[in-house]
């Protein structure tokens, strides 16, 4: 299947998870990273069941915080 | 590493951050790297949906968008922009802890001296705990 992954096409096989792809691209500190897929925000206990589908979107955004 | 930002862009987010003084402004730059030199094309003025003077969050949602308009701008994203209004210009121990993102550039505007705001640029990386910080070569063009 086809997944966009920040804007570039990949493919991967079918049961693709969102924690197996944050392991595949080697997404850094992803305790700190939001994922979106067709621009809806998956809960972060969700990612191990999260199952990609073909054509899916998906983003990975950085937490973009701090204080003075 | 060298890093450019329009003056007109500069104004923008100095009048963005002075608009919502007290509370700390925040945004996105986003841009291309050029040989050794990073050029922030467009800045993005996003919520603080902290809306206080000591933290800021960015908005996720206008995150996406914002990231999505770079995309579609030939731009990549290249760190983000907040200000200090009432501390220097440089990362305090919050700011480095939450720069996870070692590919970015951090941008941090002082506006502790109202007539002397002060941008600068930094890079951090390291793990955790033991962040370390660089400041960039930040130029106004």
């Amino acid at each position: 299947m086809i997944i966009t992954v920040a804007g570039e096409k990949k493919e991967f096989e079918d049961g693709l998870s969102v924690s197996k792809l944050i392991e595949i691209e080697q997404v850094e500190t992803p305790q700190y990273v939001t994922v979106s897929v067709n621009e809806e925000f998956i809960d972060q206990e969700d990612f191990e069941t999260y199952i990609l589908m073909d054509n899916d979107e998906v983003e990975f955004l950085y937490f973009m915080g701090g204080g003075r | 590493m060298k890093i450019t930002i329009k003056e007109s862009d500069y104004k923008k987010i100095l009048e963005h951050a002075l608009k919502e003084r007290p509370n700390e402004a925040c945004g996105l730059i986003g841009g291309n790297d050029e040989d050794d030199v990073r050029v922030i094309k467009e800045v993005y003025l996003l919520t603080n949906i902290d809306h206080t003077n000591e933290h800021f969050s960015i908005d996720p949602r206008e995150q996406l968008s914002a990231i999505k308009d770079m995309r579609s701008k030939g731009y990549k994203p290249l760190g983000n922009w907040h200000s200090h209004p009432e501390s220097p210009s440089r990362p305090s121990e919050e700011d480095k802890r939450l720069a996870n993102d070692s590919s970015a550039s951090y941008l941090i505007l002082s506006l502790e001296k109202e007539d002397e705001p002060v941008l600068n640029a930094f890079h951090v990386e390291g793990p955790d705990g033991e962040r370390t910080v660089r400041k960039e070569d930040l130029e106004i063009v």
